[in-house]
Parts: structure tokens; sequence; C-alpha cells
């Protein structure tokens, strides 16, 4: 999947959690969860989002790793490859 | 699989000898004022949290103990309690340089940060009385809060304040001081707020603690009702004798215990027992600033060498899923008592903490008002999985009835359904509502605090929790006002109506769901969906805003007006309606 293509798709998962986030707010090395209320079930809703709209697995041991936005594009880069 | 309905304990469970070992001695010899005694008091006279909490360890043998230990995403940062004593005296003397003095309100929004324990137990020591809030709180509920409470100072961080509070700034006229901790170590530079490192590097770390009475005011806990606006449970420096003997018979703290509680400070669970009463018992805090993550979770309570741990049902559930094989790989050999509470732990849960952990889970109830522990499953009890427990030391329980007259009597009869009430008097139990005497007197009939959960008590004195006697939402262990939501549902220009109820989940036990009626000219679309639950998430937060949004024609009302919010939730539910017979029309 091309990278914009990716993005866009992730955005408009977070967006349907979080449908108050300006694109242009997000700064994708820093926390994601800094930047958006997402409590834990928020987050977790998000995950499942993109396992669903990527099919992509997303085990619970790589939710760690998921900190910012950069993180997840690259995760996910990586796994639709 | 088949389960017996008692987890009895044997002397392998025991491996340390409880606090609590004869229930019924215990009680019995209990005395409120025999544990006054075990207090230090102020030098000259008085009582104060802050010096039972830190100066008095910091002046004795346990100086270099460490009090906390913050997990961040650098190296874990110790403060022992003699550090501790010197940086709240710095916090205290801001505060008083600042002109703030004693029974002024200070607010906290903040993760779990260094800054937010010391500017609470600072303003302890200055007798400014401490409200926490919840960083995941929007502007509305921060502001709402604020303004009940008169705030005169905040403590927060740059990027907190610039997303929620800076752009309120104009609607809280009482508030004169924001005090900002750094993120990233440099001095912020906020127009309108203070550095607080750069003050607290300004003053002295001595401070004489402030002339505090048992019965001076120390924390100011928001919680929902209902109705109306959220209210002020105010509670006093003398409770902290109540944290004192529910940190030793409850979660039975010894001296050498490691001890992770995960309730965040926002909360009265994370302040009560996430900063007080750790510290009364010397022992050492783990502090994780990071949020939920299953492998995180049992990577802390490997490695720190945990040995008591003090959760809540939604975060055990939120383990549960993650599957017992993240958990099967490490061990956890100085773990020795688990309790949680927030909500009822379903029995399931007490057996994995059991099957999983190797020690079942010890669901234990309280709430705001009631400002520390009343009912536990302790290490000694047996357990019977799905229970509250039995009412610790001190504290008397019972299921109460109203009869005609209004009379409120308890009842004897096991197993009957009622409400949960207990015998005014306890040292930690609030002291009013701010400015709503009216609301705190609707909490007691005769001697008897009325709790407004349902609940059942059995032939051997266990407690079972039933449900609400109100509209409360409980999610993840949090109380969610209906009324604080359908309000901010309702400044949107598209919303007639608005009823939220608590749907029930199988993780956080309920989530909040609305239901809204459009005014004339708008229509029910996805996209008009998420422009309210947009809407709501900026007003209140992600912890406070819907999950859910339906669209209803019209919302079902009483003969009086008010929505039924019970209606909404028995047709989500697809249960029978009851009794509709006051219902405005079909």
């Amino acid at each position: 999947m091309k990278e914009e293509e990716l993005r866009a798709t992730v955005i408009a998962t977070l967006k349907t959690i979080a449908p108050e986030v300006e694109e242009g707010d997000l700064h994708t090395d820093k926390p994601l969860r800094n930047q958006v209320d997402l409590d834990s079930m928020d987050w977790l809703n998000f995950l499942i989002g993109l396992h669903e709209k990527l099919k992509v697995d997303i085990p619970e041991t790589d939710y760690a790793k998921l900190v910012t936005l950069g993180d997840v594009l690259a995760y996910l880069q990586a796994k639709t490859k | 699989m088949d389960r017996p309905a008692i987890i009895r304990k044997t002397a392998a469970d025991l491996r340390v000898p409880p606090n609590l070992a004869d229930y019924a001695a215990t009680r019995e010899a209990f005395s409120w004022d025999a544990v006054r005694a075990e207090l230090a008091g102020l030098p000259g006279g008085g009582l104060n949290i802050a010096h039972e909490a830190v100066e008095r360890h910091a002046q004795g043998v346990r100086r270099d103990h460490v009090a906390f230990r913050f997990l961040g995403e650098k190296a874990p940062q110790d403060i022992s309690y003699g550090e501790l004593s010197g940086l709240t005296n710095r916090f205290a003397n801001v505060l008083r340089s600042l002109g703030v003095g004693k029974g002024e309100r200070l607010f906290v929004l903040s993760g779990r940060i260094p800054e937010l324990y010391i500017a609470v137990l600072g303003s302890f020591k200055n007798g400014t009385v401490v409200s926490p809030l919840f960083s995941a709180f929007g502007p509305e509920p921060i502001a709402t809060r604020l303004n009940l409470g008169k705030g005169a100072v905040l403590v927060t961080t740059e990027m907190l304040y610039r997303r929620k509070v800076e752009k309120i700034r104009g609607e809280l006229p009482t508030l004169r001081h924001v005090l900002l901790a750094s993120e990233d170590g440099r001095p912020t530079n906020v127009p309108g707020t203070l550095d607080l490192t750069t003050l607290m590097a300004q003053t002295s770390d001595h401070f004489d603690i402030a002339p505090t009475q048992a019965e001076d005011m120390s924390l100011l806990h928001f919680t929902s009702g209902t109705t109306g606006t959220p209210k002020g449970a105010m509670h006093v420096h003398g409770a902290v004798a109540t944290h004192w003997a529910t940190g030793k018979y409850a979660l039975d703290l010894h001296p050498d215990d490691i001890y992770w509680c995960t309730a965040d400070p926002g909360w009265v669970t994370g302040t009560s027992y996430g900063i007080i009463a750790p510290l009364l018992h010397g022992v050492t805090s783990i502090i994780d600033e990071a949020e939920f993550d299953a492998e995180r979770w049992y990577r802390i309570l490997a490695e720190q060498k945990v040995s008591v741990w003090y959760t809540a049902p939604t975060a055990i559930r939120m383990l549960m899923k993650a599957g017992a094989e993240i958990a099967r790989k490490r061990a956890f050999p100085h773990l020795r008592f688990i309790a949680s509470v927030g909500e009822p732990l379903n029995p399931e849960a007490v057996w994995w903490g059991k099957e999983v952990l190797g020690l079942p889970i010890h669901d234990n109830w309280w709430q705001t008002e009631t400002g520390g522990i009343m009912i536990a499953n302790t290490p000694a009890f047996d357990i019977k999985p799905g229970s509250m427990g039995r009412p610790l030391p001190g504290i008397e329980a019972a299921i109460v009835k109203k009869d005609a007259a209004g009379k409120v009597s308890p009842v004897d009869t096991a197993d009957t359904e009622g409400e949960l009430a207990l015998k005014a008097g306890w040292p930690s139990m609030l002291r009013g509502y701010l400015n709503n005497e009216e609301r705190y007197r609707k909490c007691f009939a005769g001697e008897w605090y009325l709790s407004g959960d349902l609940a059942k008590r059995d032939a051997d004195g266990y407690f079972w929790f039933v449900g609400r006697a109100d509209d409360v939402i409980k999610s993840a262990g949090h109380l969610i006002g209906p009324f604080e939501v359908e309000s901010a549902l309702m400044e949107h220009p598209a919303v007639a109506e608005a009823g939220v109820i608590g749907k029930p989940d199988e993780t956080v036990g309920e989530v909040v769901k609305a239901f809204v009626s459009l005014k004339k000219g708008f229509e029910a679309s996805d996209s008009l969906r998420m422009e309210l639950l947009g809407h709501a998430r900026k007003k209140l937060g992600a912890a406070v805003a819907p999950k859910e949004i339906d669209f209803l024609p019209s919302l079902p009302r009483t003969r009086s007006g008010k929505i039924m919010r019970r209606l909404l939730k028995a047709r989500e539910l697809g249960l029978p309606e009851g009794d509709t017979s006051t219902l405005e029309s079909s």
C-alpha cells in the first residue's frame, strides 16, 4: 500500500473514534495519546479498527511498540507489504 | 470449568503473617481512638496528612527508603522519604510566596508525574485544600469543577494547559496562578503561567507545616450524581486514621513491601491509596506514568518485584483478554497480595488471578464519599468470588430498607436485597458536599450513611453488589453523571434533547451511550453522528464523552418532563420496559 494511502486510512480510522482530530495538528513523531484524548478503550478500538480495515494482525504483544503515529504507520507499512 | 464457591486460604497463601489474622477478635477490640493513637500528630498539636505520610519517615529511620519510584520513558526515578520532604517543603514555600493560604483550593491536572505528587503533599503542608482533576477530562468538566471549588491555583503541564485550559482561562475568575510542570526539563514559558521548577528552585527546602486540625479540610473530590452539577465531597486531615487502618488491614501493607496502585490520582483511589496510604506505612510505591499495556504491566510486576498490587476490574479484564501466554512468560515470586476496586469483580476474574498469577484477586468496596476502603476481602479471608467481602474493623455495614413512613432500618434476614448503608462516623467519611447541604443530608437516614448501591449480605456476613439505586454510569470504575454528558450534547445546535445511559460492556463495566433527538431542520446521518461525537469529546474529554450515539425521533419522558433513562436502557438491552404508567406518551 502506498504511504499516503495508508496514512489516510489510519487517520480515517482514528477519526471514527475521535472525530474532533485535525490531521494538521498531529505530530507524527510524538506519542499519539498525548495529542489526542484516547482512553484505553478508544486506543483498543483504534487498533481493532486498523486490523479490520487493513486485514493486518496486530498481536497484543506489539501494542507497546505503537506509540507515535509514525510507529503505527511504519508497523503497518511493514505488515502490508 | 467447575470451581468451588469458596477459595479457602491455607498457610501457603500467607507467606507473610497478615495484619488482620483474627477478624472477629480484631473487630471486637477495635477503636478509632486506638488507631488515632498510632498516628504521630503534629509536634505542636493538630494533625496533618503530610506530616504522617512524609515527615514522620523523613525524620526517622526510613529517611533514605524509597517512597516513590516513577517509571516513565526514561530511567526509573526514585524519590526517598527524605527527598520527598525537601521537595514538598519547597512546594509549600512556593504556595506561601504566592500568597496562597490555608483552606484555599489547589487543583491538579496532570498525568502521573512527580510534580503532581509533590504538589498534593506540599499543599497539605500549607493547609491548602487539594482537588484532583482527571487528565482525560475535557475543558468543560475542568471548568465546572474549578469554578464550583473556587480554585485559586492549578498545577498542570504545558501540553494539558495549551490543550484544555488556555481557551477557557477567561471563564475561571477565581484562578490566580497556574503552575506548569515542564515536560522536557526546560523551563516553560507560557503567558499567564509560572514555571514550577524555577519557583521551586528559588525557595527553601525547610517549611513548618501549617497547624491543621483533624477537622480541617484536606481534599475536595468531585463525584457525579444523576442530576445537576458534580458534587464536591469534602474530606478532612483526620481521614488519615482510616487510610492508616485500611492500609494495614485491607491492603496488608508491611514495611518492606513494594506496592503498586494502578489508579490515577485524578480519582479518589489514586489519592487515598496511590499517595496517602502507602506513604503512611513507609513502603515503596511504584508509579507508572504510561497508560495500560498488558506486556508492560507484567514486566513492571516482575522487574520491580511488586509484592502488593491494588488494581481495578477493567485492567484485570484487559489483562485477561490479552491472554495468559504473556503472563506466563514471566514469574512473580514477590507478589503476595492482589486487591481490586472500582466495580464488582466477576468470579471469573478472581479465579483468573489464582490460575494465571498464582494468587486470587481480592475485591473491595468503597466510594468517593467514604474516603477509604470499607468492605474488603483481606489476605486471611476465604474468598467467595463475586463478593466484595466483609466490613473492616471499625466499620459497621448493613442492608437497609425504607418502610412506608420513610424510616430506614437494617434488614437482618440474609440474602435480602436492599441499600448498602454504613453506620456514620468513621474518620474518612465526607464532611459535606461543597455548597450543597441538602444533597449531603440526603445521604443520611438517622445514623446510617446511604451508599446508593444495592446489595445483599449472606449468612456468613459477606456482602454482594447488586446494582446502583440511581442512573449514575460506572465506566472503568469511574462514576459519570448522565446529566453532565446530556448538557454538553444539548449545547450542539442540532440537538433537541439528549438521554444518556450506561450500556453494559464486558471490559469496562459500562460504556456511555447517548440517545439524541434532533431539532427541526436537522437530519440523522452518520456524519452528524460523528460531528456530535467530536463535539462531546472536545467538551468532555475521552473519559466522560459517549462512545456511542443513537438518534431517536423523541425521547421518552415522565409526565413531569424527566427523561426516562431507565426506559432507554431497557430498550437498548431488550428488557421488559417495566411500569411505564408515568410515561408522557407511548
